[in-house]
């Protein structure tokens, strides 16, 4: 596959990994954290940290939208589904995440809901315009990859009069999330979880641009490297990120050049402020509330707004009590710290969402990973 | 009066603009009408034609094998095949995993009120040609109808039976440490050719399923290397759900090598584009072997002499791990655990 294949090139892998371990400086150790989960399953899925010296170690951070999508969220989905009759669209990694009573929105689809996984916000509205006498509603999450296409898909639905299409806008932002965790007191003042550096997201930085990260990197002092998906994205990132943690800098450098300009996608950037505006807060699993970090619809697409149209009010709801995906999305714990991983908590049972979604921490340690937690003899 | 008998007229199926209805499933004239002009027509061998409920034959000295399926594939017609010839290749290959020689098929029918006949004769005589191609006779079957929106078009069950050679001892569990593990050829494209025309998906491809009986294959196998001891097709599941199956059941690791697993371009596109692993993807006309080091190169000449088999390579080696798991070495040079698949394969969204 042309623009794939030449990125995950082993001999090319081999000789990044080579000059990585040169130029890490023994005495030091150096953490980094990748933000987004799709960097998350790259390195997970092939393996990367294998190839890093021992001194270089990978942080999960919480960039995965499923992950960080809270329980109350996804109970208000299934409540237009079960109780308003609602047809629910959603994107296929939402399915399976468990909300309250012992319910996620593949369950509530087997007691009745009509609810129907999408590839895109699109399929939604195609849905909502062969179903005129149905309401359809649009569960649209994700980080600024997503967003555009959700707002488009409003605007277009004012266009042409689609009426019974509305969205559930559970969008949330990148640079508040950093910010949050910059300020975090773990990072801040403990220094319980050193973070030298950022591994910054690939799609999301198409988007909003490598401009946004600079205010990180010169508030907070720490180097971010935008990076692609592919693996060998990846361990380039990390060797420049090596490179100004021992120059001592802290620039945003963009590995992704091929897709990723200084002032982004600037024409859906302007989609997305006609139709959303900020949430004075919102609430993430794992990172409780968080300043303006979230997008509602505006008052002039009232009509495509879930919340409005439906007049849904948002319950909080606490996290299963031996779950440690708060701390295991803020980096402060791994998945194997957390007591149920793996026992009473895998991907078939999932208890809380780093297990759910294949970009989660713990989901992807389990399937990809865990073999290294046990000692395996060797034929 | 004359007392000459007036032949009667029996309106023969309308197979061309027909529907199934109520009747059909009633089991007086009209089913009877509908087994006859329809199934026997098309399956035709002498235990149908006698028209018993049952199918009797004689049983040999040795080791007999039955297996059963259903299938409830969506779309009942998809790029290389249908849900007739695949109800014949998978129970034909469940019976030939165990290295068994498939026989005789027993196909029932679950069908909706109004399915098109002439579908359903499409799908029968695809039924009859896979049979015909892999050396079996269906000899008995059964058809009920439910009503129109309790059944998705058509649902068929086949249970078959076959007999093992003697000196063939095939079972899942007979993995060993050190033993070689083969792949027959490329994987994903069932699944893929399936995805392609779901209804939200409907991707161009060229991709056609591999749906095939693969007894052929099996009994070359078996002719030039009989110490064979695992063989098993990836269905559901993909690969990767097989060798955990295996190694659970035998209580072994398993090593493979990512580079020498086929996988064809297209696959492999639409896997990416789909956030799909084609480890993890459906196969209908491939199969994993595991055998002694020693007797691997004999068994892969055998493969790639047959046409199912030219792709036909070593994938890796059984390992001695309490654990089971299995791992592989990724094309990248990394290491990864290949886990059961959990839940239903589901794209991620960004």
């Amino acid at each position: 596959m042309k623009y794939i294949d030449e990125y995950r090139d082993g001999e090319l892998a081999r000789k990044i990994a080579a000059r990585i371990a040169a130029e890490t400086d023994p005495a030091r150790r150096y953490s980094f954290m990748e933000f987004c989960g799709g960097h998350t399953h790259a390195i997970s899925r092939y393996g990367i940290g294998e190839l890093l010296p021992p001194g270089v170690r990978m942080i999960h951070g919480p960039g995965c939208p499923v992950c960080v999508l809270p329980i109350g969220r996804i109970d208000q989905a299934i409540a237009l589904a079960l109780e308003r009759g609602v047809i629910v669209c959603t994107y296929g990694d939402t399915m399976r995440v468990p909300a309250s009573n012992g319910l996620s929105l593949t369950r509530a689809k087997a007691r009745g809901g009509d609810i129907r996984m999408v590839y895109s916000a699109s399929d939604a509205l195609d849905i909502a315009g062969r179903h005129p006498d149905r309401e359809v509603v649009f569960f649209a999450i994700g980080f600024e990859t997503t967003t555009p296409p959700t707002a488009l898909a409003v605007r277009s639905a004012q266009a042409r009069g689609l009426d019974n299409f509305s969205v559930l806008c559970c969008h949330v932002l990148t640079p508040p999330a950093i910010t949050h965790i910059l300020a975090s007191p773990e990072v801040r003042d403990h220094g319980s979880v050193p973070i030298d550096g950022f591994i910054g997201p690939a799609h999301v930085s198409i988007v909003i641009g490598s401009e946004p990260y600079v205010q990180f990197a010169e508030a907070y002092r720490k180097p971010v490297v935008i990076a692609g998906f592919e693996p060998l994205d990846v361990m380039q990132a990390i060797l420049m990120l090596v490179r100004q943690v021992n120059d001592g800098r802290c620039e945003v450098e963009n590995e992704f050049a091929r897709a990723v300009t200084a002032h982004g996608n600037q024409t859906a950037q302007a989609v997305v402020s006609q139709v959303f505006e900020l949430r004075t807060s919102f609430e993430w699993r794992g990172l409780g509330e968080v300043p303006c970090s979230a997008l509602r619809v505006r008052p002039a697409y009232a009509r495509h707004d879930a919340e409005t149209r439906y007049g849904l009010r948002y319950r909080p709801v606490a996290d299963n009590k031996a779950c440690e995906c708060g701390a295991i999305l803020r980096g402060v714990k791994q998945p194997t710290d957390c007591k149920v991983f793996g026992t009473v908590c895998t991907p078939e049972n999932p208890l809380g969402s780093c297990m759910v979604s294949s970009e989660g921490a713990c989901a992807a340690h389990y399937s990809y990973g865990r073999f290294k937690d046990i000692a395996v003899v060797a034929a | 009066m004359s007392g000459s008998v007036r032949k009667g007229y029996v309106r023969p199926l309308d197979l061309r603009h027909g529907q199934v209805d109520m009747g059909h499933g009633a089991g007086g004239r009209a089913s009877a009408q509908l087994v006859e002009e329809l199934f026997v027509a098309a399956f035709d061998n002498p235990w149908l034609r006698q028209g018993n409920d049952q199918a009797g034959f004689d049983v040999g000295a040795g080791r007999m094998v039955m297996a059963t399926d259903a299938h409830v594939v969506s779309p009942l017609f998809f790029p290389g095949g249908d849900i007739g010839c695949l109800s014949v290749h998978g129970t034909v290959n469940d019976v030939a995993m165990a290295g068994a020689r498939p026989l005789y098929l027993a196909a029932s029918f679950i069908l909706e009120e109004g399915f098109p006949l002439a579908d359903l004769k499409r799908i029968v005589d695809s039924m009859a040609r896979a049979a015909r191609e892999a050396g079996v006779a269906i000899v008995t079957g059964d058809t009920k109808v439910v009503e129109r929106g309790k059944g998705d078009g058509v649902f068929i069950t086949t249970t078959g039976v076959g007999v093992v050679p003697p000196g063939i001892c095939i079972d899942g569990a007979a993995a060993r440490p050190g033993d070689a593990i083969v792949l027959s050829g490329s994987i994903g494209e069932h699944g893929v050719a399936i995805m392609s025309k779901r209804e939200s998906l409907d991707f161009d491809t060229e991709i056609l399923s591999d749906t095939a009986a693969l007894n052929g294959l099996v009994a070359q196998m078996l002719a030039a290397m009989p110490r064979v001891r695992v063989l098993r097709d990836p269905t559901r599941g993909g690969l990767a759900t097989t060798l955990n199956e295996i190694a659970r059941q035998s209580g072994v690791g398993m090593r493979i090598e990512e580079s020498a697993i086929v996988v064809a371009p297209q696959v492999d596109a639409a896997c990416e584009f789909l956030g799909l692993d084609p480890l993890y993807v459906a196969n209908e006309g491939k199969l994993v072997a595991i055998c002694g080091a020693d007797d691997v190169a004999a068994l892969l000449a055998a493969m790639r002499a047959h046409p199912l088999g030219r792709q036909a390579a070593q994938i890796g080696s059984v390992t001695d791990d309490p654990h089971g798991f299995v791992q592989m070495r990724t094309r990248f040079g990394g290491r990864r655990v290949v886990d059961w698949l959990s839940g239903e394969q589901l794209p991620r969204i960004c």
